[in-house]
């Protein structure tokens, strides 16, 4: 199917054809949804509570869709994410400039990248180990900063949570007749903005293209006269960065800090990037792909709810197979071509 | 200085700790020829051309590219004075796109523009006749295009020398001419090509010229036309042929009619080609031929170390089938790997540990060996085999080289194998011990077992062998035994000419 969509001369790149599977899925998916469950799924706004509630997951995603192109792994996201949101309600709280605590975001994602970075490129030490102590450090900072959960007290701040974007036409009558508008947070336009961005430097910028190079065999990189340890860290640079932007979109979802948050964000983030047709293994990928990978995984949950499968441990056995599935047809697919040319 | 000179290596010598790998060497390339540096194992074709590419610095010599006085210092730096390499493992990116592959890392700008270098790619591979598409996914090419893609982007970067490192190890006939075709249209460019390679025959169907070097020196520059293939082995293995025939062998080596113990018929594997074979009880046999020929492809097929393709086995004149090397063990077939490092020992654990490695293998791990049984063994063996540890707790890894090889030999001795294939068991290790190893493999046939033996040095096979299976470019070329078992009869099929 994935093949129709798109009339070329060449076949799709391995890139390319894992995230039209990913499309496809996704798509067939929410199809399903709408005629089997009605209910939400007819309504724009299904998607864009998905897209609210899910912003800063779909952030840490690409940064980890990055990191994983170039064939490492970076466990440390969510656990720095939380970090980033008791540290900026803290600092808000304290009566902080709203733009310092910006800063404040991008700062502590970007120290926690360049540390990471560093031991992992420099001195070669396993990322799995290198960001698993980073994940520790983090999550207990937060628990030092606050075992309480703080809620957001600054009017400024709250002002910019609440602001919503709101599309009449895309939203809905209720049943007492009023119009429900379509609303999306500020929080989805940074996420939206993220992946864009991150897409161009992939696609268009030698760096972008050389974490490929390097994903795809390092040895060949080196050959080839690529600054393999700069490449590397940059790309765990740039998901220290994400983590920190993604710390203050969840901020500005929930408006409080709590030493429990973003839990387990980075396993949901590693299975968006591999549903989205990054695998482990490096090379190939891209972050259109994350976001419908995101998409797909939030889609399933809710479809798993709407079925009346309210019990927190079905979404996770959900994931856990949809996970399963896709590794397996993307294995499939990939050896297949691979016999295909021999 | 002949003006045609593009590239000039004098007295080049490298020592590493112990060893001199280079002593000496002068290597002449000229424009537009296509040169082949040949030699065996060990020989510093390796070493000659990593310190060409900047991998190695040398310790004394100089280097001139046309004519100026060059000092190379990386790979990077090799590639600026347009000496460029194509290695047998294709170090290029197979997930991305041919014309990224050849521009990767070169270009300066903020943006690639995948439009004008996919234009730019595709103009250089008419240019040269490879048959791929800029667009396309590297991996979705063979092998063979792949390698050109490397040589294309070397060309593009206005390389005046290309190495060729082993270029068509993994490529088939049809792929290898599509290969030549392709240095024969650069050497009319200009471009000087060092070719190396261990296939004898397609050296004299490309080659203009040839350097042969020998245990770090030079041997000598010939013409191709000039260097019978004959004389070409003889070089590389270091024996003149005239000296050769005076040399006979002291102890006629007799025939024994015991039964046959292993039998295959057109055995193939993933590495090695059909080939047959057969040893008796207790004879020692040996596979011959130089480096690359497939004598190791040949009796790793026999142990079922690489997968096994097809072929009749019998064992005792049983049918059976081999495709594991536990199925090998099983049947009383022992195998002794040509790298001891990689395939062999187990460097961190001890003496002991090593020795009863292979029998508790074939034990299962149901059935554990007692400790002082271990260590009865472990003792029994250090002293059949005067191996020199501290004690049988020391870690292998400690020991000399000769002594890990013992160490190896004791683990399979262990199992009583009936048949035992020995791929290298000398190398790199001291006179005395290869002696002692000689000498037990003659021992061991005595006792009733049969062996393989295979060596690089060909005088070691002539002392211990009754039969020798002669290979060339992955075929058996020949079998020799009785009086034929001569060292210049051997280089002779070696060789496949006439003398």
């Amino acid at each position: 199917m994935g093949k129709n969509i798109f009339k070329r001369k060449e076949p799709l790149t391995d890139t390319q054809l894992l995230m039209s599977i990913t499309i496809c899925i996704f798509l067939v998916m929410y199809l399903f949804a709408i005629v089997f469950l009605q209910g939400g799924f007819l309504h724009a706004q299904q998607i864009f509570d998905m897209l609210n509630d899910n912003a800063s997951l779909l952030i840490v995603s690409c940064g980890l869709t990055i990191v994983m192109i170039g064939g490492g792994i970076d466990i440390s996201v969510g656990a720095v994410t939380s970090l980033v949101v008791m540290s900026c309600v803290l600092y808000l709280n304290r009566g902080g400039n709203l733009f310092v605590s910006m800063l404040l975001a991008l700062g502590i994602g970007l120290a926690f990248g360049l540390v990471q970075g560093f031991l992992i490129s420099f001195l070669d030490i396993q990322p799995f180990i290198v960001t698993l102590a980073g994940m520790f450090f983090a999550r207990g900072m937060t628990t030092i900063l606050s075992v309480n959960p703080q809620k957001a007290d600054h009017a400024v701040f709250n002002a910019l949570k609440d602001t919503k974007i709101e599309i009449p036409w895309l939203g809905y009558v209720a049943k007492n007749g009023n119009l429900v508008p379509a609303r999306i947070e500020l929080g989805v336009i940074v996420a939206f903005v993220c992946v864009a961005v991150i897409f161009v430097i992939l696609k268009f910028m030698p760096l972008g293209r050389h974490f490929y190079a390097m994903g795809g065999n390092q040895t060949s990189a080196l050959m080839l006269g690529i600054n393999v340890k700069r490449t590397r860290f940059m790309s765990y640079l740039l998901s220290g960065l994400l983590s920190g932007i993604s710390g203050y979109v969840f901020l500005m979802h929930t408006g409080a800090g709590n030493a429990t948050n973003a839990a387990g964000m980075e396993m949901n983030a590693i299975a968006s990037s591999i549903i989205g047709g990054t695998p482990l293994t490096g090379g190939v990928g891209n972050v259109i792909g994350t976001l419908f990978g995101t998409l797909t995984l939030t889609t399933i949950k809710k479809i798993v709810v709407s079925s009346g499968f309210n019990d927190p441990w079905w979404q996770s056995i959900t994931t856990g197979g949809m996970l399963c599935f896709f590794i397996l047809l993307q294995s499939i697919v990939l050896s297949r071509r691979g016999k295909k040319k021999a | 200085m002949q003006e045609d000179t593009l590239l000039q290596m004098r007295h080049i010598d490298k020592r590493f700790p112990g060893v001199r790998a280079l002593n000496d060497v002068d290597f002449t390339l000229r424009k537009g020829e296509i040169h082949a540096l040949m030699g065996e194992n060990g020989a510093g074709k390796s070493t000659l051309i990593k310190i060409l590419t900047g991998v190695y610095q040398m310790d004394g010599g100089e280097i001139s590219v046309e004519g100026e006085k060059v000092s190379i210092r990386s790979p990077q730096d090799a590639q600026n004075k347009g000496i460029s390499t194509v290695y047998q493992e294709i170090t290029l990116c197979p997930n991305l796109t041919v014309s990224e592959n050849m521009f990767i890392g070169r270009g300066k700008g903020a943006w690639v523009k995948h439009k004008a270098l996919e234009k730019r790619a595709d103009e250089i591979l008419t240019k040269l006749g490879i048959p791929a598409r800029s667009s396309q996914q590297l991996g979705s090419c063979s092998l063979a295009v792949q390698q050109m893609v490397a040589i294309a982007r070397a060309v593009d970067m206005n390389c005046k020398v290309l190495i060729l490192d082993e270029p068509t190890s993994s490529l088939d006939d049809k792929e290898v001419n599509m290969l030549f075709a392709l240095m024969r249209d650069l050497k009319s460019r200009g471009v000087g090509i060092i070719f190396v390679t261990h296939f004898l025959e397609q050296v004299y169907e490309v080659s203009d010229r040839i350097t042969v070097l020998r245990n770090g020196e030079l041997v000598g520059e010939y013409l191709t036309k000039d260097l019978p293939q004959v004389d070409l082995v003889a070089k590389m293995i270091g024996k003149e042929l005239d000296e050769l025939s005076d040399l006979s062998e002291g102890d006629v080596h007799e025939e024994n009619y015991n039964e046959v113990l292993y039998e295959a018929e057109n055995l193939s594997s993933s590495d090695a080609k059909p080939f047959d074979f057969s040893i008796r009880r207790g004879e020692v046999n040996g596979f011959t031929g130089l480096l690359g020929s497939g004598r190791s492809e040949s009796v790793r097929a026999i142990f079922g170390a690489d997968k096994v393709n097809g072929g009749n086995v019998k064992v005792k004149g049983q049918n059976v089938k081999i495709t594991h090397p536990i199925d090998a063990m099983k049947h009383g077939i022992g195998y002794l790997a040509e790298d001891r490092k990689r395939d062999g020992i187990i460097a961190e654990l001890s003496v002991r540990e090593n020795i009863i490695l292979a029998l508790q293998v074939m034990n299962g791990i149901f059935k554990p060996i007692s400790r002082s049984e271990q260590e009865a063994f472990a003792d029994e063996y250090i002293k059949a085999l005067n191996i020199k540890t501290a004690s049988r707790e020391t870690p292998v890894g400690s020991l000399s080289g000769g002594n890990q090889q013992k160490v190896i030999l004791a683990r399979w001795l262990l199992t009583h194998p009936d048949y035992l294939i020995l791929d290298e068991p000398t190398r790199g290790i001291d006179v005395g011990t290869k002696l002692e190893i000689q000498k037990l493999v003659l021992k061991l046939a005595e006792e009733g077992v049969s062996v393989t033996f295979i060596s690089s040095e060909v005088e070691e096979m002539l002392r211990t062998c009754s039969r020798l299976i002669v290979m060339r470019d992955r075929h058996v070329v020949g079998e020799l035994k009785g009086k034929d078992l001569n060292q210049a009869q051997v280089m002779k099929t070696i060789a496949g000419g006439e003398a």
